[in-house]
């Protein structure tokens, strides 16, 4: 792109794509913000034909005001967390673990990996019905095998158990980044460390953690912005009862279950501002190690 | 104190054997350069001495007792890598202060030590900066300083200089060398450069295939090597070899000559030929003779500028007491 002309002709051509983009995310984004304004219960006769009534911020004081606004943001919070450093740790392990030298290393890779091609709505179904049943689920049958009464995940772990599903979920994910970041460790750094003196936990803290910063930086940032979005696992599972109902539920139930657009729009807009004030945290914290 | 002796140590990986049984004795304060073509198992060998790979046979000795089995940390021997392998997200202060931390030596004998090795080694500026801010020469030197503040019994270096540019290999070279001078310490040195293993050792040992084929001093291989290879490895440009009737009358298989060894005449002497490519260095110029009838090409060296141009004849003498005789099995004679 050195010549004025073609600076030009790419402006050009990248135009059609900059504009859909612009308008995938503007529209509906504006379409929000009008309807956070606005009372609008479909169910009592409101519609866009009619005129909207504008009532100001009453939506937004009403979402704050309610009951399950801050229980829903912490709920949130502690899902995107738990499940974070659940995937991270366990994901710099099994990295650890598989970048070994072992019989079978390739199929145990797609193997670790599966797990993230099956749908969120799928892998919920089967953790809730196959394992946590009460009754006829895997870890009702070993619990009882040892005696123990089985426990009644969904509702007395609920969030435990959301954190377990989404978290089996997106290790494969941490994992995969987290191994091609060891595999590009240089081995010699590990043995000048080894022969400088450094036991093994020595050289995982002082050579491979800091060599893996920058991937998992990107593991968390990419994951914070998945997790806080999640909804069919809750959705499937608990329904977002038992303390499981987070931001993205909460906007849902006033949306489509008590049909209120105008206060669900609102809780839209706080969501909005909760992703950035999250991302402006983790970029304050991790994203140094962007840099250089 | 550091003498490190090898009895009868091998190693292979697998079915592959890259170094069969061999014994090798390095006296203290040694520096001795391990050199041999690419792949014939230097780095292996000093490996093996390191510890970083374990030994498929035989028996390594470090001042006296057994080290076969002791882990790397603990043989008091420090590795300078090729690709120095510094540690990137340290400052060079952490970096060279790394061994000490491991060491749990105190903080003002860190400081000392590490101040003591900037200076000797030109460091002192750049103690703030990380690796990636430093040339290649500087990483050396890093690398170097790492190893230096341990105050090992041995220093191995692989093939320390070949990431450098040509110029500064040459600083280098005597840097390292005057750094040896002054530890006294024993070195360890790998290359497949025989120009550095000419003009640092104290003892040079030419490997091919894992096969210790000489070792001596740099002068001792120079005017007698053992066989054909370590003849036509040691010296530049490479020592002409000349078989059939010419040898013949040496009573030899093959004779060598070094190309320093033959006078160059437009008159007269006993080998005739044609000039090819010249290659004029100012202080020396190199001509590849042809269609002597000897050998494919002969390699002379004349000093400074001889008037002798492409397709000229040319009239070459050996200095007697120059010629190298090697008989069938490739081995010296006399
Ligand atoms: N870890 C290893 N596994 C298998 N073969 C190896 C390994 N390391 C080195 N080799 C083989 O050993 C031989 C010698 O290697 P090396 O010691 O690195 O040679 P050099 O340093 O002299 O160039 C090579 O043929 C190489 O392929
Ligand atoms: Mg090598």
């Amino acid at each position: 792109m050195a010549t004025q002309h073609s600076r030009s002709a790419a402006r050009f051509m990248m135009a059609p794509a900059v504009v859909l983009l612009l308008g995938w995310m503007l529209i509906p984004l504006s379409m929000t913000l009008f309807f956070s304004f606005k009372k609008y219960l479909p169910l009592r006769g409101d519609s866009l034909g009619n005129g909207l009534d504008w009532v100001g911020f009453d939506n937004y004081v009403r979402f704050v005001s309610s009951s399950s606004f801050w229980p829903s943001v912490i709920t949130t919070l502690l899902i995107v967390g738990g499940v974070l450093i659940i995937t991270v740790v366990l994901g710099i392990l099994l990295a650890i673990l598989l970048d070994q030298p072992m019989w079978g290393q390739g199929v145990v890779r797609i193997l670790v990996i599966a797990p993230f091609f099956v749908m969120p709505t799928v892998s919920a179904l089967v953790w809730k019905n196959l394992f946590m049943d009460p009754g006829n689920g895997f870890l009702a049958h070993v619990y009882r095998f040892f005696g123990a009464t089985p426990v009644e995940w969904l509702s007395q772990a609920s969030l435990q158990s959301i954190i377990m599903i989404v978290s089996w979920q997106w290790l494969p994910f941490a994992t995969l980044i987290l191994l091609t970041a060891i595999q590009s460790l240089d081995s010699e750094q590990l043995e000048a460390a080894e022969m400088d003196g450094a036991p093994i936990l020595s050289r995982f803290y002082h050579i491979v953690l800091p060599h893996l910063a920058r991937a998992i930086t990107i593991v968390i940032l990419i994951q914070t912005i998945f997790l806080l979005s999640i909804f069919a696992e809750i959705f499937v599972t608990t329904g977002g009862a038992f303390g499981t109902r987070t931001l993205t539920y909460l906007i849902y139930q006033r949306v489509l279950e008590s049909q209120n657009v105008g206060l669900g729009s609102a809780g839209g807009v706080y969501a909005i501002i909760l992703a950035n004030i999250v991302a402006i945290f983790l970029m304050r914290i991790v994203g140094k190690n962007l840099d250089a | 104190m550091g003498r490190i002796q090898l009895k009868q140590v091998e190693k292979s990986f697998g079915d592959v054997t890259v170094i069969p049984p061999l014994d090798l004795e390095i006296n203290d304060g040694e520096f001795v350069v391990f050199v041999g073509p690419s792949g014939c198992g230097k780095s292996t060998l000093l490996r093996l001495i390191a510890g970083l790979e374990d030994v498929s046979g035989g028996v390594i000795e470090i001042d006296g007792s057994d080290a076969t089995s002791i882990p790397p940390a603990k043989r008091g021997l420090a590795m300078v890598f090729q690709s120095y392998a510094l540690y990137p997200h340290m400052t060079v202060r952490k970096n060279i202060a790394f061994p000490l931390r491991m060491a749990k030596v105190s903080a003002e004998e860190q400081e000392k030590r590490i101040s003591n090795a900037a200076e000797v080694l030109n460091l002192t500026p750049y103690l703030d900066r990380r690796p990636g801010q430093l040339s290649g020469g500087q990483r050396q030197r890093v690398a170097i300083g790492r190893a230096i503040v341990r105050e090992p019994a041995a220093f191995l270096f692989d093939e320390p200089l070949s990431n450098l540019d040509a110029a500064l290999r040459v600083g280098m070279r005597l840097e390292i060398s005057e750094l040896h001078k002054r530890l006294k310490t024993t070195m360890i040195y790998v290359t497949h450069d025989q120009v550095e293993a000419m003009t640092m050792a104290d003892k040079i040992v030419v490997l091919q295939a894992g096969i210790i084929e000489q070792v001596g001093s740099p002068l001792e291989l120079y005017h007698t090597p053992r066989n054909l290879f370590v003849a036509g490895f040691i010296g530049s440009p490479k020592m002409n070899f000349i078989e059939g009737a010419e040898a013949e009358k040496y009573d030899a298989h093959t004779i060598g000559v070094r190309p320093e060894h033959i006078d160059v005449s437009e008159t007269e002497g006993p080998w005739r030929g044609t000039v090819g490519v010249s290659e004029h260095l100012g202080s020396d110029t190199f001509f590849h003779i042809n269609g002597t009838g000897l050998a494919d090409a002969l390699t002379v060296r004349a000093s400074g500028e001889v008037g002798l141009n492409r397709g000229d004849t040319i009239f070459l003498t050996p200095q007697a007491d120059k010629i190298h005789r090697f008989d069938r099995q490739g081995l010296r004679i006399g």
